[in-house]
C-alpha cells in the first residue's frame, strides 16, 4: 500500500501532523521507534502549552494528542526506519520489520539529551547520571543530586526533583540562568535549591554507581572534587544541557544546518514532498507549540503537494 | 511473570540457580511503561528458560540502589545470583532486551 503521507515519529509534531492530515481524508501512517510522546514524556508539568490544563503532564498530554489523531484515522506503527529513499515520486522507508512507501514524508524525529562527553558519564549512566528526571527521581529521595545546566528545563527539572533529593545545586558554565525569569524566580525561592556558577563538570568517577565529580571553574581553572557523603554513599547527576537532532537517517540526503534539518516556512525541505517539523528542523524556539503548529503546517503542505501532483501525470 | 519486592528478592534472585531476568521500572517512569509489554512478550517465549521477574522500584529503592540500579529502565539478567549483563536507560530498547534475552536462553 501507497500512503498519502508517512509520519516519521510519534512526538507532538508527528501526533499533529496526523491530525491534521488524517483530517484531510489522507491515508496517514506515524512510524514511531519506541513509543509516541518524544522528550515531553520525561516532563512532570506542561505550563506553557496554551490550553493545557492545571495538573497536564507531557505524558497525559500526548496520550490525547494521540487518540485525537487516531480518531480521525491515523494509523501508528512502531518500527525503527533505517534507511530512506526520498528522491523518487513515491519514498521508500526501511525498517526493522517492514518496508513502507508514501508519497509525501513529513520528518517529526525530533532531538536527544545532548551529554556531557567527560569520562565516566557513559558508564555511570543508569548508576547515578541519569537524563530523565520524572523516570529516576525516586533513587535520589533524602540524597543530593546535581543538575548540569542553567536553561528551562535545567531549572524546571531541578526544581521537580527537590520534591523528592535532599538538596539539589544548579552547576551551570555562566554566572547567570538563561531560564525564562518566571522560573528563575521559583528557583531562587525554593531553599532546596542551590547554585554553583562558572562550573562545568570535567570527570564523573564511582565504582558501578556516581562517587565523585570533578567540576572546573571555568574563570580561574580550579578543579574541585564533589565527593558523596559518607552516608549516602553516592548522589545523582542530571545533565540537562540542551539537545542533538536525530537526524543522523538523513545526513547526505537533505539539506542541513549543524544537524538541524533546513526548511522554508511551509516546513518544506530540498526535496520534493518531504517536509520537517518540530525540533528536528532548524528554528528559534523549540517547544511544544511550535512542534504542533510546523506539524500542522507540513500536513496541510503535504496535501496540496499531493494535490498538485494528481493534477499532473501522477493522477493518470 | 514474578513481582519481586524487598522480602522475596533474595529468594528469587540472588540465590535463584540459573538465568534470572530482572525488569527495574516505577510508575513514573514512560519509557518503562512502554519497554514492559515486549518484556512480557519474551516471558512468554523465553520463560522455560530464564526465569522472568520485575521489581518496582519505589517499593524497594534500597534494594535496588544496592544492586548499583539508579537509572530506568534497567533490565539486568542474573545467572546463579550474579549479575552477568545489563541494559539501562536508552539502552533498554524493545530489540536491545530481545537481543540480550536470546544470547542466554
Amino acid at each position: 500500500m501507497i500512503y498519502d503521507v508517512i509520519i516519521i515519529g510519534a512526538g507532538p509534531a508527528g501526533l499533529a501532523a496526523g491530525l491534521y492530515a488524517s483530517r484531510a481524508r489522507l491515508n496517514t501512517l506515524i512510524i514511531e521507534k519506541e513509543k509516541a510522546g518524544g522528550q515531553i514524556v520525561s516532563t512532570d508539568e506542561v505550563a506553557n502549552y496554551p490550553g493545557s490544563v492545571e495538573n497536564a503532564t507531557g505524558p497525559s498530554l500526548i496520550a490525547r494528542m494521540e487518540e485525537q489523531a487516531k480518531e480521525f484515522g491515523t494509523e501508528t506503527i512502531l518500527d525503527t526506519i533505517k534507511e530512506v529513499n526520498l528522491d523518487e515520486k513515491i519514498k521508500v522507508l526501511k525498517g526493522e520489520k517492514g518496508e513502507y512507501q508514501a508519497k509525501t514524508v513529513i520528518i517529526a524525529t525530533g532531538a536527544n539529551p545532548r551529554l556531557i562527553g567527560c569520562p565516566g558519564e557513559k558508564e555511570l549512566t543508569g548508576r547515578g547520571v541519569s537524563y530523565c528526571a520524572t523516570c529516576d527521581a525516586a533513587f535520589f529521595e533524602d540524597l543530593e543530586v546535581y543538575v548540569i545546566g542553567g536553561g528551562d528545563t535545567a531549572v524546571e527539572e531541578g526544581m521537580y526533583l527537590t520534591k523528592f533529593a535532599r538538596k539539589v545545586t544548579i552547576v551551570h558554565r555562566r554566572d547567570e540562568l538563561r531560564a525564562a525569569k518566571s522560573i528563575q524566580e521559583k528557583a531562587f525561592a525554593n531553599d532546596k535549591m542551590a547554585f554553583m556558577w562558572d562550573s562545568v563538570v570535567e570527570e564523573i568517577k564511582g565504582d558501578g554507581i556516581v562517587e565523585s565529580m570533578v567540576v572546573k571553574n571555568v574563570k580561574t581553572g580550579e578543579l574541585t572534587e564533589i565527593v558523596a557523603h559518607e552516608d549516602d554513599g553516592t548522589f545523582g547527576i542530571f545533565p540537562f544541557i540542551g539537545f542533538v537532532p536525530a537526524t543522523d537517517l538523513f545526513e547526505g540526503k537533505i539539506n542541513m544546518e549543524n544537524g538541524y534539518i533546513v526548511t522554508d516556512a511551509d516546513m518544506k525541505t530540498n526535496i520534493d514532498g518531504v517536509f520537517a517539523a518540530g525540533d528536528c528542523r532548524v528554528k528559534s524556539l523549540r517547544q511544544v507549540v511550535t512542534a504542533t503548529a510546523d506539524g500542522a503546517i507540513a500536513a496541510v503542505q503535504a496535501e496540496k503537494y499531493i494535490d498538485f501532483l494528481e493534477g499532473t501525470e501522477y493522477g493518470k | 511473570m514474578v513481582e519481586l519486592d524487598r522480602k522475596n528478592f533474595e529468594e528469587e534472585v540472588k540465590n535463584a540457580e540459573g538465568y534470572v531476568l530482572v525488569d527495574y521500572w516505577g510508575p513514573t517512569c514512560e519509557p518503562c511503561k512502554a519497554l514492559m509489554p515486549h518484556v512480557e512478550a519474551l516471558a512468554e517465549e523465553y520463560g522455560d528458560k530464564i526465569k522472568f521477574c520485575s521489581l518496582d522500584i519505589t517499593k524497594a529503592r534500597r534494594l535496588a540502589i544496592g544492586q548499583k540500579v539508579m537509572g530506568l529502565p534497567a533490565i539486568i539478567i542474573y545467572k546463579d545470583g550474579e549479575e552477568v549483563e545489563r541494559l539501562a536507560e536508552s539502552e533498554a530498547t524493545a530489540s536491545a532486551v530481545e537481543e540480550m534475552v536470546k544470547k542466554y536462553a
